[in-house]
């Protein structure tokens, strides 16, 4: 064996060379093995949009639907609930939802295309848990400024009949409110905005 | 030059675990023979196939459902409804052929230059209890999918207990855990296939190489490098397993790699060798398919099975077969350890041997007609002949003086010219005409043809005498 | 010693040959043909939904790969009623099925694999009149078969030729006694378009994999090449 007369860059060349290639094919090998954690076709058709028929929700009633496994509220508001939610403002986190998940059209007040029938995802925007529906006023368990609303039991965060986060609870965010649209006035899809269907 | 971060947290590792010295102890001081020929590339392309197995393994119990109810449907929603299911599903199934092809490949490479000889018989014994390992794995993985083969295979191969007097039909219940194969055995193969096996394998494996690296590689001379050192005390005709073998191997892994892909991609089921057509018809334990042969690296052991006319013989002599394996450094007598300097006697039984080992593979595949079977008791015959009559040839046969240092033979590329000029010799350029003329072209020449065959035919006496 | 290895090495593989096999007809399978898929599709919903599912894909699957739009694939080619995202599920339950024919007529997904294309091609072309079966049809690749001859409109009526071997009467072959409302050429199209769509089916992705597989192996032999300079490279020091 000789070490003499070695052309040491080429080695290193060589050597860089084949340590390039052999990571671009373990990054190659590592999509598939990676993507295939992802959610299945399966999955894909289980979170396939969701047709409702809100004809039969009473007013203050609150429905659940399943949506890519998700619990999502359909609730029914009544006049006096859209009056009290003009007036807590000054107690929220974010009454604009400007820092909040939602699709455009529901981004107002009352979060919402019709302003008496209110849908969202209900899971809470801290950790995940499904908050209560509280729709009574100031029940002794919520004390007095409680005006009807979601109490997430977790940690508990409070929201308003619009899904809006109040001050001084861990939520950082208003609920999320789904892509939906009005195929007739009580035909109800959720999980696909009016914009998307037409394309 | 002031040391870097990178460094210092270098440092504070190495202070604290002897990566050091494992990395010189096993790579970069490693000794190894600087004459190994490619049948060395099989030892770390196992090693390759083992992590393969293990990585699309593991990402197969994702989605795979051990439930006789669910399974066979969960493999093809692996194949179809899951992201790039069908690859991972492919290179475990195929992975699980190469395996066998590699491990073969590699005991044969022990047979030919004696590697399983004094000092090396641990090594073998070991490697013997990772191919029974290998063997148990892969027939509980192929339950798994729930086919018909999966089922009627496990049925035949767990029916197999029974033979054993007295527990054996106790024995081949408690294997099952219900009277015929069930959900219950397949849930209990899944257990074993992904958890208990894999960890026996790991650890075998690991005993496998401790046991190597401390005699070190045999070589295709068969000779101890150990015996000529140099002044630091490293072998004269030892070269680093680091950088040496190290790029050689990766070589290797490159060819694999071009045939592994090459099956993956173009003939996932290998004409119905890697995936067997009838296991694509969900298990039905009312109605056995017509012909039913275990997966191909299973077919000799099974030829022999059916070649013998008695259940317990049949076992016993298909357990044999693998047990002989285990025997085979005391059966050999021989005072050399490589073929290359062995007599012709050892030789020929090698081959010998190494035909009836395929053509009871190809046998094992096939329905078991009289005249199969009787081609089977022949093969078998050999079979046991070779290892069995090897304590008396092996003693007789005059073997060929020993080298006192390893010889240099032509590696395969140095072979390339001579290939290429045999090419140019047994084809000749002929005129041919076209419709837009005439054109030249390689054609056949018989005469060359027959000059390299006749050579060919002299060569071949000539290296088995 | 040599020329027993060649006399054992030949009769090996005479012992193969030992099994006398059907000769079947050969389909003829284009993969990237989506107009004969498309074809294939249509038939299989009109002629074989009826009894037979094919649980392992989706309606989704079979319009994204064959290039078909989501709407016209629901309307043309799906059942009343069916989703995009539903898979090819028959609408005979179970109970009716056992109830008729004695047992669940069996799901297609993988039929081609366990069968293969030429033997589906030559069994739905098999069936002959056979007034001895409860069905009055018999089939020339899969005798006593359970399944009645769906295809029968369009093909006509076969009977069979018999011809005498050793005393006994053997199947020679069908001859079309009646004809169907398609020509002959075009029976065999239908059949075959219906046999490519059962082997896409079978494995979806086989159009994707070989596509894949030719990049695969271009990356592995540049892998190689580089490796193999780096291996003469280093051993240039060994002698």
């Amino acid at each position: 064996m000789q070490i003499e007369g070695v052309d040491k860059s080429k080695r290193q060349f060589l050597s860089s060379a084949l340590t390039v290639v052999g990571t671009v094919g373990a990054g190659y090998l590592a999509v598939p093995f990676l993507a295939q954690m992802q959610p299945s076709v399966k999955a894909m058709a289980a979170g396939a949009p969701v047709d409702v028929d809100i004809s039969k929700i009473e007013p203050g009633q609150l429905i659940r639907v399943e949506w890519r496994g998700k619990p999502v509220w359909i609730l029914n508001r009544s006049e006096e609930v859209l009056e009290t939610l003009r007036t807590l403002d000054d107690q929220l986190r974010d009454p604009l939802s400007n820092n909040s998940d939602q699709p455009n059209y529901a981004k107002n007040t009352v979060r919402a295309i019709k302003p008496e029938i209110f849908i969202a995802v209900g899971l809470c925007t801290h950790l995940g848990c499904s908050p209560t529906y509280r729709p009574e006023i100031a029940p002794h368990d919520l004390g007095e400024k409680w005006k009807g609303g979601f109490f997430c039991p977790c940690h508990g965060s409070w929201f308003d009949l619009a899904g809006r986060v109040f001050t001084g609870v861990p939520a950082p965010a208003n609920l999320e409110v789904p892509p939906h649209r009005y195929v007739t006035d009580t035909h109800l899809i959720i999980g696909e905005s009016a914009s998307e269907a037409s394309a | 030059m002031k040391p870097s971060r990178f460094t210092a947290v270098g440092n504070w590792i190495l202070d604290r675990f002897p990566l050091t010295n494992l990395w010189n102890d096993h790579m970069a001081h490693y000794y190894a023979p600087k004459n190994l020929n490619f049948w060395y590339f099989f030892g770390s392309l196992a090693l390759l196939v083992l992590v393969n197995q293990f990585l699309t393994g593991i990402l197969l119990t994702m989605n795979y459902k051990p439930d006789a109810t669910l399974a066979f449907d969960s493999v093809e929603y692996i194949m179809r409804d899951v992201n790039w299911g069908w690859l991972v599903r492919y290179m475990h199934s195929t992975g699980a052929s190469a395996f066998f092809i590699v491990v073969y490949l590699h005991m044969f490479r022990g047979m030919l230059y004696g590697s399983f000889k004094q000092p090396r018989e641990l090594i073998w014994i070991f490697g013997m209890f990772i191919f029974v390992a290998l063997m148990a794995e892969a027939f509980m993985g192929y339950l798994l999918p729930w086919g018909q083969m999966s089922y009627w295979g496990a049925q035949v191969i767990i029916s197999l207990f029974s033979a054993i007097p007295v527990i054996g039909d106790e024995l081949a219940l408690w294997i099952r855990g219900d009277y015929v194969v069930s959900d219950a055995t397949l849930n209990r193969f899944f257990a074993f296939h992904v958890i208990s096996v894999p960890l026996v394998l790991v650890l075998l494996v690991l005993l496998h190489l401790i046991a190597l690296h401390e005699s070190g590689s045999n070589n295709p001379d068969g000779i101890e490098i150990k015996e000529h050192e140099d002044e630091n005390g490293f072998p004269v005709d030892g070269i680093p397993l680091h950088p040496y073998y190290t790029v050689k191997d990766i070589v290797g892994v490159g060819v694999f790699l071009l045939f592994f892909a090459t099956v993956i991609f173009y003939m996932p089921e290998m004409g119905g060798y890697f995936l067997e057509h009838a296991n694509f018809i969900p298990a039905d334990p009312m109605k056995t398919p017509e012909h039913i042969a275990p997966v191909w690296y299973f077919t000799p052991f099974y030829a022999i099975l059916r070649a013998i006319p008695d259940k317990f013989a049949g076992v016993v002599g298909m357990g044999g077969a693998i047990v002989v394996l285990f025997l085979l450094p005391w059966l050999d007598r021989s005072p050399v350890k490589s073929i290359r300097y062995r007599g012709g006697i050892y030789k020929k039984a090698l081959l010998l041997f190494v035909i009836s080992f395929l053509a009871l593979g190809y046998l094992g595949t096939q329905p078991a007609t009289p005249l199969a079977t009787t081609f089977a008791r022949i093969f078998t015959a050999i079979y046991f002949g070779f290892f069995l009559l090897m304590p008396l040839y092996t003693r007789w046969e005059k073997t060929k003086p020993l080298p006192e240092r390893l010889t240099d033979h032509p590696s395969l590329e140095d072979r390339i010219p001579a290939l290429l000029e045999t090419f140019d010799e047994i084809t000749h350029v002929v005129p041919v005409q076209t419709e837009s003329g005439t054109a030249t072209r390689r054609k056949l020449n018989p005469e060359g043809l027959a000059r390299v065959l006749g050579r060919l035919a002299i060569n071949l006496k000539k290296k088995f005498d | 010693m040599k020329n027993l290895i060649l006399i054992l090495l030949l009769t090996a593989s005479t012992i193969s040959l030992a099994s006398e096999k059907l000769e079947l007809d050969s389909a003829d399978i284009d993969l990237s043909d989506n107009k004969s898929l498309e074809r294939g599709a249509k038939h299989y919903v009109t002629y074989c939904l009826g009894c037979h599912s094919i649980q392992h894909i989706r309606y989704l699957r079979i319009a994204l790969d064959l290039d078909i739009d989501e709407k016209k694939m629901l309307k043309d080619i799906a059942p009343e009623g069916a989703g995009i995202y539903d898979k090819l599920q028959t609408a005979m339950n179970a109970h009716d099925a056992r109830k008729w024919f004695g047992i669940q007529p069996p799901d297609l997904s993988l039929i081609a694999r366990s069968r293969g294309a030429d033997w589906l091609y030559s069994y739905l072309k098999g069936f002959y009149t056979d007034s001895s079966k409860p069905l009055g049809v018999n089939n020339i690749i899969f005798p006593d078969v359970g399944m009645p001859n769906v295809l029968w409109q369009l093909q006509g009526e076969q009977k069979p030729v018999y011809k005498t071997v050793e005393g006994k009467p053997a199947l020679e072959k069908l001859v079309l006694a009646e004809k169907g409302t398609l020509s002959e050429k075009e029976f065999d199209q239908t059949v075959n378009d219906l046999v490519n769509f059962l082997v896409y089916v079978g494995e979806p992705m086989q159009l994707e994999r070989q596509k894949m597989g030719k990049f695969v192996i271009f990356f592995i032999l540049m892998f190689l090449t580089i490796a193999y300079l780096l291996k003469k490279e280093y051993w240039k020091d060994i002698h």
